[in-house]
């Protein structure tokens, strides 16, 4: 049932990308608890213009949780407290009457700081480039049912092509390792005939690429999966170690 | 005259296009390297287009307004695609595939361009599958299908909930193969704000770097504009926040039509409105309907206890609910097109019988949770019901969702003929920009289709044929003067948007807009409420360039001043969707004039008098917009009554 609640919010400020930043702080009152996490930044930002103030940079687009890209880490936590779902999803009836809401940008390295809350995330579509693809060109291809895929490995595959993109897996992650969503795409593809073909090559390309632009290693700490929106298992990182083991080993 | 020549090739319809491809223009892969395309947008019209043209060898620039091409509006598609297959051997053909989008979009589209679309489709579902896109399987391991809205036959492929994402992901894969490869050069953040044209030609645009605020310029021999619809101008819809008009409204300022701005599509199963604050509404996608049934309270005492929260849905026994679609349209039940869907669904709450907060009727999967187990429901709709639940705190498998119409898709947009070409040479349009093969109503599971036949192989072949005679002209400096004269114009326009520092936000005034459209432009439509609105929307026109408050300037990232140039566009689309309708005295598929209604409250159209494509052109500032007229030819197939009972 709705009710209001009044919160107070720490929020991360920065003009631009080479610009220091600071955490300011702010009051919203009589917030819905059936309004969602970014009408209540859109509230705030109402107030803030009507001060004239600039509002808050945050990124965002479909509001409902699939086009990855709204990437608030919400008190410590990247897209908030409630769980399988991104910040646009999250709910104010999470929020407690009179609680103190820390929101910051998403940090990693390989994800720089464009302002506010708002991070570049270029770097995940140049991991896709350098080989998150079936290499077919547009025309000429076989009748779609002309390979029989067994469902399970069907479903497998849309279970890791569920990624949305929206870089939680690294903000989650202490070595700021982008594994989890390397290992969706290579996984999915690799699981599919369409995409063995050249699951080795794909896998060595994408790990090379992911370590030159400046995301960490893995260390098997799990906290990826925990705040991955879309459930997506690491049960992927060990079989992109294996397709990565197999292409080093027919070097 | 040009405008109208919509090139339609000759020969009996099944082989128009075969027609076509045997005698266009082609150009040779040495030439290719030569040519610049800018396309502008990576959803699937845009992503499919810059990959396809890519590795044909064109030189492709590619621009989107989101940090990464993967996160286009396309992404959000949540139901499927539409192929002619017949996989299921239910009966279906590309006649049948081509008739029913015919039918469904009640007689207002061009015959040539539908069939087109109906013949690629196979083509489609054999790329995305290569591609590697996950559609559904059965355990046989052939591809599944499921029902849609205005179709008999089984012939929608899904990737679970997430058909848009998926299809999506395969060509932001292909694109980004390209990028790697450097035929496509991506531009990221980066808005189309201005359209130029040299002797009469599209040769490039003007974009502003929406992170460093710097307008540039950029040369291409043809300009492709795949920006998507503009259901936004009503403020809440179930687009992405960012999807916009404004692309559509530049071409139009430069010379190109805009055909049937009122063709607007309510879509029937939303998550209602709850609050003022709200900013955006969800859809529960259409295919729910194959396992839900529509129903309110057949009693009003009953409907009023639910309102005031003293009866719950679940306690109204089966003889006291009202399956209203099922009542009257008995042959087709709750899977009637989405406009007859979405005008029952007011119908019944205007006369008193809503829940909710009135303005809601319920979806209810209990007989099919019965019928086939909670598994099976969960394995089809899972994320659906997840997301509900999420927004709305109630579990749909326990009781049922609450449901109502919004603005979904926009069936009008920019003028094009069979090429996809405008009336500007070297300007094209594809997917839900341009206005080309839904009419007046679009079916479930048909957009995806159109973006991606338009992009994978419509364009490839159509924008050759233009660029082959182009293929001596030098590319140009960017130095001339209509690009210097253009960046100047954007200059000054957003110039004087920041000099207005008014007292209201950029959207408080959009609200304004959208419940203006809501209500006069919406579901229900007439002559009184429109000439109202047409006055409304130029009020807030004025209020607008008089009164709103950007803050921060025009340098670095300016959200609201983004915002703001966009609702500008918004404004003018919202007056040109209204005169639109105000001009069209019949109704058809989307657009519900009550004026014209059957006894029993059906659309009435009116063939003698509206068979025709209406295209607006622009006049100036202040001057009113020109109606010219593109008549409707139907040579293969009769204009009936739509009938779904
Ligand atoms: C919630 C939802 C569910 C849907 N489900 C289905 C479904 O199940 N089946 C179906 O067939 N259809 C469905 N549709 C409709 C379908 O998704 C869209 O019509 C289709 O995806 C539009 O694709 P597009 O490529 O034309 O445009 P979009 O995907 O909207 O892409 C527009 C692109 O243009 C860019 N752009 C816009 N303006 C500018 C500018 N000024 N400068 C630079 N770039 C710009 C954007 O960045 C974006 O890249 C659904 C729509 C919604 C809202
Ligand atoms: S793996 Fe999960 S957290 Fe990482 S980008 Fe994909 S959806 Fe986001
Ligand atoms: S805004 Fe699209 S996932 Fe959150």
């Amino acid at each position: 049932m709705e009710k209001t609640i009044n919160l107070t919010l720490k929020v991360w400020r920065q003009n631009g990308p080479k610009e220091k930043g600071r955490f300011e702080t702010y009051q919203v009152s009589n917030i819905s608890t059936d309004s969602s996490f970014l009408e209540m930044m859109d509230i705030l930002n109402e107030q803030l213009v009507n001060d004239n103030q600039e509002p808050i940079a945050f990124d965002h687009d479909c509001r409902e949780g699939i086009c990855g890209m709204c990437s608030l880490y919400i008190n410590g936590r990247p897209h908030g407290p409630d769980g399988e779902i991104t910040t646009c999803q999250l709910h104010m009836r999470k929020f407690k009457d009179g609680e103190t809401i820390t929101i910051e940008p998403w940090r990693a390295a390989a994800f720089p700081i464009i302002k506010d809350l708002i991070v570049d995330r270029t770097a995940f579509d140049k991991i896709i480039g350098a080989g998150g693809y079936v290499s077919v060109n547009t025309g000429g291809v076989p009748d779609a049912n002309a390979i029989p895929i067994a469902r399970p490995a069907a479903e497998e595959a849309m279970d890791a092509a569920s990624c949305i993109g929206c870089g939680a897996c690294v903000a989650a992650c202490k070595n700021s390792s982008a594994m989890l969503f390397v290992s969706a795409k290579v996984s999915q593809l690799a699981l599919l005939p369409q995409g063995k073909v050249e699951a080795k090559r794909r896998a060595k390309a994408m790990v090379s690429k992911m370590d030159e632009l400046g995301f960490g290693g893995c260390t098997n700490t799990g906290a990826c999966e925990v705040e991955c929106p879309k459930s997506i298992s690491i049960a992927h990182i060990s079989r992109l170690n294996r397709e990565y083991l197999k292409s080093r080993l027919s070097e | 005259m040009s405008v109208f020549n919509s090139k339609i090739p000759e020969g009996p319809l099944a082989q128009k296009w075969t027609n076509y491809k045997d005698h266009q223009k082609l150009v040779n892969p040495s030439n290719k390297r030569k040519l610049d395309v800018i396309i502008v947008g990576t959803g699937l019209a845009g992503a499919s287009a810059a990959a396809s043209l890519g590795e044909m060898g064109f030189n492709v620039k590619n621009f989107t307004i989101q940090d990464s091409p993967r996160r286009a509006h396309s992404i959000a598609a949540q139901g499927g695609i539409n192929a002619a297959k017949n996989y299921p051997n239910d009966g279906d053909s590309v006649y049948r595939l081509f008739y029913d989008t015919i039918k469904g979009g009640d007689y207002r589209a061009r015959e040539a361009n539908v069939h087109r679309l109906a013949e690629v489709s196979n083509a489609i579902i054999d790329q995305c599958v290569a591609q590697g896109v996950p559609f559904a399987r059965e355990y046989g391991g052939l591809l599944d299908n499921r029902s849609f809205g205005g179709a008999q036959v089984s012939r929608t492929f899904y990737a679970r909930g997430q058909t848009g994402q998926q299809l999506l992901l395969g060509a932001y894969q292909a694109l980004m193969r390209q990028v790697n490869a450097g035929s496509v050069k991506m531009y990221t953040r980066n808005e189309l704000v201005e359209i130029v044209i040299v002797d009469g030609k599209a040769r490039g645009i003007i974009t502003r770097d929406l992170v460093t605020g710097k307008l540039e310029r950029h040369f291409g021999h043809a300009v492709v504009l795949a920006t998507g619809g503009y259901g936004n101008t009503f403020f809440l819809s179930t687009n992405a926040m960012g999807s916009n008009g404004s692309a559509a409204v530049k071409a139009f300022h430069k010379g190109a039509m805009f055909a049937n701005p009122c063709m607007a599509q309510i879509h029937p199963t939303c998550i209602p409105v709850h609050g003022e604050f709200q900013s955006k509404l969800t859809l529960m996608s259409e295919s729910l309907r194959n396992d839900g049934r529509i129903w309110v309270p057949a009693k009003k005492e009953d409907a009023e206890a639910i309102r005031a929260g003293k009866l719950k849905p679940t306690e109204i026994g089966e003889e006291d609910r009202d399956y209203y679609l099922e009542r009257r349209y008995p042959a087709f039940g709750n899977l009637v097109p989405r406009d007859v869907a979405s005008r029952a669904a007011k119908e019944r709450c205007d006369a008193g019988y809503g829940v909710g907060t009135g303005l809601a009727v319920y979806l209810d999967f209990k007989s099919s949770i019965d019928r086939l187990g909670k598994d099976v429901i969960e394995g089809r709709y899972g994320n659906l019901f997840q997301m509900y639940e999420k927004i709305v705190d109630d579990n749909p498998y326990e009781t049922p969702m609450m449901i109502y119409p919004a603005i979904h898709y926009t069936m009008g947009g920019i003028w094009v003929d069979y090429e996809l070409q405008t009336n500007i040479p070297g300007l094209f349009a594809a997917g839900e920009a341009n206005f080309s093969d839904h009419g007046a109503n679009r079916l479930g599971a048909s957009a995806l289709m159109q973006g991606l036949a338009d992009g994978y192989f419509v364009l490839p072949y159509t924008i050759q044929n233009y660029l082959a005679d182009d293929i001596r002209m030098p590319r140009m400096t960017t130095e001339e003067k209509e690009f210097v004269e253009a960046e100047k114009a954007v200059k000054d326009r957003f110039e004087k948007l920041l000099s207005i520092q008014g007292n209201r936000s950029v959207d408080s005034i959009h609200k304004e807009l959208g419940l203006v459209m809501w209500d006069f432009v919406g579901m229900g439509r007439n002559a009184e409420g429109l000439k109202k609105a047409i006055k409304r929307i130029a009020e807030i026109k004025k209020e607008f360039w008089t009164n709103v408050r950007i803050p921060g300037n025009k340098e670095g990232m300016n959200v609201e001043l983004e915002k703001a140039s966009r609702l500008a566009d918004f404004i003018e689309i919202g007056a040109l969707m209204a005169r639109d309708a105000l001009d069209r005295e019949e109704s058809c598929g989307g657009h519900f004039r009550e004026e014209y209604q059957t006894g029993e409250g059906e659309a009435l159209r009116q063939d003698d008098k509206f068979a025709y494509v209406s295209c607006w052109e622009y006049k100036g500032e202040d001057a009113e917009p020109a109606l010219h007229k593109e008549e409707l030819v139907y040579e293969f197939v009769e204009m009936l009554q739509r009938n779904y009972k």
